[in-house]
């Protein structure tokens, strides 16, 4: 390792790099852009879910029970109907995903302590969010049906009888905001795009225009390319890495309770490994094209699908789950988790942290192996 | 391997095989210090392969050498640092400023600071640059980026440089140039080593060599080329009508090969006092008038024209189920 030819490639890479605005702005506004879309648009969390009602009783008992549902945070009444036809146009144009129909005796039936039916209908086209709007539905109605009973208990003189009363604290995530959750994931997947994308060019680049070949005919060593290669690139993966934590911090207030030092520490050591796998990738490819395609599908989809970053790995069918132990993001993004909300440190991640350790070194020594071979 | 050779360059049965296809067969020469090399050849020759292993870019699948006294299969380091390398595509970093290449190229050599500075103002100077030191290189035309990419090949003043293609592509006037400077260099006692298919470029060089389908079928000076390679005379024949004489000519059988230079025809014959009268026979029987018949020295283009000729007729006779 020569530290002259190093620093002339070094600098040569950064002109480069500096000249293609074009690659240069894309780094920059492709993180953004994630974090922008990601961090609003993709909210997990099910508030306010539209809700239809066709009340025919039309009394104070119905209309207490409907409040119920308007008044908790999950519901938001968005009409009041008087037919099956329109409860479906509703429901058809998106304009409610949950529709409630009264029966005319429902308050009869309750003040005569019978069973009272209440139809739901909901949209099931999204599975999860129908699923959540669903058990947000019962337990306002069990809520309903708890105070009913012990109403009804008080009025005949019975004594109260035990019930078990749970009490629930979240941790972490104290609001379960999705965003404190997904954020943090963010940040690796868009570290290991960016790495992958921007290096993916690199090598293939010189060679297609020959300049590669130039190069090799002088004493460069493959490893004094990779790094020079290598350093531009890093520091703007750690760029894009603070525009990242700055976002969470200062647009979406994700709570972060670790140590910074160990958080960068992380980040730097799996940038490394994403950029010797854009390098990886830029070496083995024939052309530009082949590269930036092959660096989109072994980053975005894994990245994306396999990483735990936004569905969790546990919910996947085993043989799934299995493949995406091979998917460093995925140790990334327990780090991540780990010191922004849970505040654990290097003890407790001690097994992602060697996981990363490993990628990276693995990926390293592939990028220089290959880069020995295609060139001799 | 043997350390009192003086040759710049030496190799011997050198080999390079592609899968099954055989791009270099069994090639051997030598190439004495600061010499002009001209290695010659049709395109797919061998000649880019031959000049990539000698520069150890690639490893020849079998066969010996040495490039400036290093061992062409186990010093390629030493080499590198010893010689210049210019390929055919000149490439230059086209978003690098003519500056930023010639630095980078100062860096890559380990050039000191003094160094850097009297080679880069010689390189600007010789290129003819001045004045367009910060324009970006794609900017630069054919002529001025050639001259640029020699000036960065050369950066380190190697003893040795291994010129592919230097002049495809470049106007007449900078190829002219070109080879002014090639010949400078060699005076001062640096070994040039260049390919080639322009058979003008080859009366530039000292010693020549000409590759074809792989193997090398003729080597020595332009002159002993012209004088040992030649099987008969060359005659130049003009005539107002140089097409339609040359179709007429053809059904002369004392004329083994013609073909159409310029407005000329060279014609080769065994024996040029035997031949001349019964092609003026020939002539006047066919009632043309004005012309002249002159025996000449071939050109190379007639040698390497006539070589192979002769290569392809042998090989096709020696294997006949092949073609």
């Amino acid at each position: 390792m020569n530290l002259t030819r190093v620093k002339a490639l070094t600098k040569k890479e950064f002109i480069q790099v500096a000249r293609d605005y074009r690659s240069l702005t894309l780094a920059v506004a492709i993180p953004v852009l994630l974090l922008i879309l990601f961090g609003f648009a993709l909210s997990l969390d099910v508030d306010n879910v539209p809700l239809a009602i066709w009340d025919q009783d039309k009394t104070q008992t119905s209309a207490d029970f409907i409040w119920k549902f308007q008044g908790s945070r999950y519901f938001k009444v968005v009409g009041y109907f008087d037919n099956y036809k329109q409860l479906e146009e509703m429901i058809d144009r998106n304009q409610a995903l949950m529709a409630m129909v009264i029966d005319t005796n429902f308050s009869e039936l309750i003040q005569s302590s019978q069973p009272a039916p209440v139809q739901l209908l909901v949209d099931g086209s999204d599975s999860n969010t129908a699923t959540i709007a669903l058990g947000y539905a019962s337990a306002v109605v069990s809520g309903y049906n708890a105070k009913f009973l012990l109403q009804a208990f008080s009025k005949s003189g019975i004594p109260e009888p035990a019930m078990i009363d749970v009490r629930p604290r979240v941790w972490f995530n104290q609001d379960l905001r999705s965003r404190n959750y997904i954020i943090p994931g963010l940040i690796a997947v868009i570290i290991m795009i960016i790495a992958a994308l921007l290096t993916s060019l690199t090598v293939a680049r010189e060679r297609e225009r020959g300049t590669m070949e130039q190069l090799i005919s002088t004493p460069v060593k493959a490893g004094e390319i990779i790094l020079g290669k290598f350093i531009p690139y890093f520091i703007i993966g750690l760029i894009d890495q603070l525009i990242a934590v700055a976002m969470a911090q200062f647009v979406y207030h994700v709570p972060f309770r670790g140590n910074l030092a160990l958080l960068f520490l992380c980040s730097a050591l799996f940038l490394t490994g994403s950029l010797a796998l854009g390098m990886l990738i830029s070496i083995t490819a024939k052309n530009q094209l082949m590269a930036s395609q092959l660096a989109m599908l072994v980053t975005f989809l894994p990245g994306f699908l396999l990483s735990g970053f936004a569905w969790a790995i546990s919910n996947m069918p085993p043989a799934i789950q299995a493949i995406t132990h091979a998917v460093p993001a995925r140790y990334f993004i327990n780090i991540l988790r780990g010191i922004y909300l849970k505040g654990v440190g290097i003890k407790v991640l001690s097994l992602y942290i060697f996981m990363l350790v490993f990628f990276t070194v693995i990926m390293v020594a592939l990028a220089n192996k290959n880069f020995k071979k295609k060139v001799s | 391997m043997n350390t009192n050779n003086n040759n710049a360059v030496e190799v011997h049965n050198l080999e390079k095989r592609f899968g099954s296809f055989t791009a270099v067969s069994r090639i051997s020469f030598h190439v004495a210090p600061g010499r002009v090399f001209g290695f010659l050849g049709p395109n797919g020759a061998g000649k880019s392969t031959t000049i990539k292993i000698l520069c150890g870019i690639l490893s020849p699948t079998s066969g010996t050498g040495t490039v400036g006294g290093f061992d062409i299969l186990t010093q390629q380091d030493k080499i590198k640092q010893n010689i210049g390398y210019m390929s055919q595509r000149f490439s230059l970093y086209e978003d690098l400023t003519v500056e930023e290449n010639i630095n980078f190229y100062a860096g890559i050599y380990e050039l000191s600071r003094e160094k850097k500075r009297t080679r880069k103002e010689w390189i600007i100077h010789m290129a003819g640059l001045e004045g367009l030191r910060s324009s970006l290189t794609r900017t630069l035309s054919a002529g001025w980026k050639q001259r640029l990419a020699l000036g960065c090949a050369i950066i380190h003043e190697p003893s040795i440089i291994f010129l592919d293609e230097p002049t495809s592509g470049v106007d007449p006037i900078s190829r002219g140039n070109f080879w002014d400077l090639i010949r400078t260099m060699a005076e001062k006692g640096t070994t040039v080593f260049v390919t080639t298919h322009y058979m003008d470029e080859a009366e530039h060089c000292d010693s020549l060599a000409l590759i074809y389908k792989g193997a090398i079928i003729a080597k020595g000076t332009p002159h002993e080329l012209k004088t040992n390679f030649m099987k008969g005379d060359v005659l130049k024949i003009s005539l107002p009508d140089s097409q339609q004489g040359l179709e007429r000519l053809a059904a002369l059988p004392i004329i083994s090969e013609s073909a159409l230079f310029g407005s000329d025809i060279h014609a080769v014959v065994s024996n040029a006092t035997t031949a001349s009268p019964l092609i003026r026979q020939f002539l006047d029987q066919h009632t043309v008038t004005g012309y002249t018949i002159n025996e000449i020295e071939p050109s190379l283009e007639d040698v390497f024209v006539s070589l192979i000729e002769n290569y392809d007729r042998e090989n096709t006779k020696n294997e006949p189920d092949k073609s």
